[in-house]
């Protein structure tokens, strides 16, 4: 995997009242790096859930712990092919949360809350979560779709 | 986000604008189940034309006043769904659990 530039990166309290401000760059960000408005709004979404999980489960609530979210162009190349995306982080020092319920719960049970994570999971092609010395580290990817299985384009005589 | 309320007869109109997220979806939740639990309104109709974000603790909030006014016999109305709105109801799968209109006269009738 090839981690090319950094895009975006916001140092938060995890206070509900910022999560516009969020979703605002996240929005805008997306929208320059080409994503379609689907994927934009799916995309500000899973991050915007992300972080009200880590506010209300890691950080229980508290509203003057830190977050950061780091956002990154991604460039893979696997052999003649190259994935271009937009890779975010959200990293918190709360508690690490129960890996039984980063799950999306059946959608057929039709009760309030737990949905959060189906959003996540329905936005991003990747979702990745490390816990390691009281920091947590929530990984999403995006490939944008015109680039999912672009073929490196090799000139001839 | 502000809420207000209209009444007409037995209905109660909210007109909420802004976002409902993590920061303002228990205020939804209490004016609505505050209607159904405590007023004993019999139907209740949300405008969401100026709204312009729901989150998933939003989605919980109207689940739970659709819950609260099936509990009392009562009626939960939408109206003025964005497409953002809609899209959130369409991903949770919720579309149809809803009464769901376009238009406040069309509500109103309904």
């Amino acid at each position: 995997m090839n981690r090319t530039g950094l895009l975006l990166r916001l140092e938060l309290p995890s206070d509900p009242e910022i999560l516009c401000v969020v979703r605002s760059a996240v929005m805008r960000l997306t929208e320059e790096m080409g994503f379609s408005p689907e994927e934009c709004r799916g995309l500000t979404r899973a991050v915007d859930e992300a972080l009200a999980n880590i506010i209300r489960h890691a950080y229980d609530g508290r509203p003057d712990q830190p977050i950061e979210v780091l956002c990154r162009r991604l460039l893979n190349r696997t052999g003649s092919e190259q994935r271009a995306g937009l890779e975010i982080v959200l990293v918190d020092h709360g508690a690490a949360p129960d890996r039984k319920k980063l799950c999306g719960r059946s959608l057929d049970d039709v009760r309030p809350g737990g949905l959060g994570i189906h959003f996540i999971e329905d936005a991003v092609d990747v979702m990745q979560y490390t816990s390691h010395a009281r920091e947590n580290r929530l990984r999403l990817v995006k490939y944008l779709p015109n680039a999912k299985r672009e073929t490196k384009v090799v000139k001839g005589d | 986000m502000q809420i207000s309320t209209r009444r007409f007869d037995k209905t109660a109109i909210l007109d909420i604008s802004g976002d409902i997220d993590l920061a303002h979806s228990t205020e939804v939740r209490r004016l609505v189940l505050s209607e159904f639990r405590e007023k004993k309104t019999p139907r209740v109709i949300l405008n969401l034309n100026d709204v312009n974000y729901i989150d998933s603790s939003g989605v919980a909030s109207l689940v739970e006043g659709l819950k609260a006014s099936r509990d009392v016999g009562s009626r939960l109305i939408l109206f003025g769904l964005s497409p953002i709105a809609h899209e959130v109801l369409q991903i949770s799968r919720l579309l149809k659990m809803f009464e769901i209109y376009d238009t406040e006269d069309i509500a109103l009738q309904a």
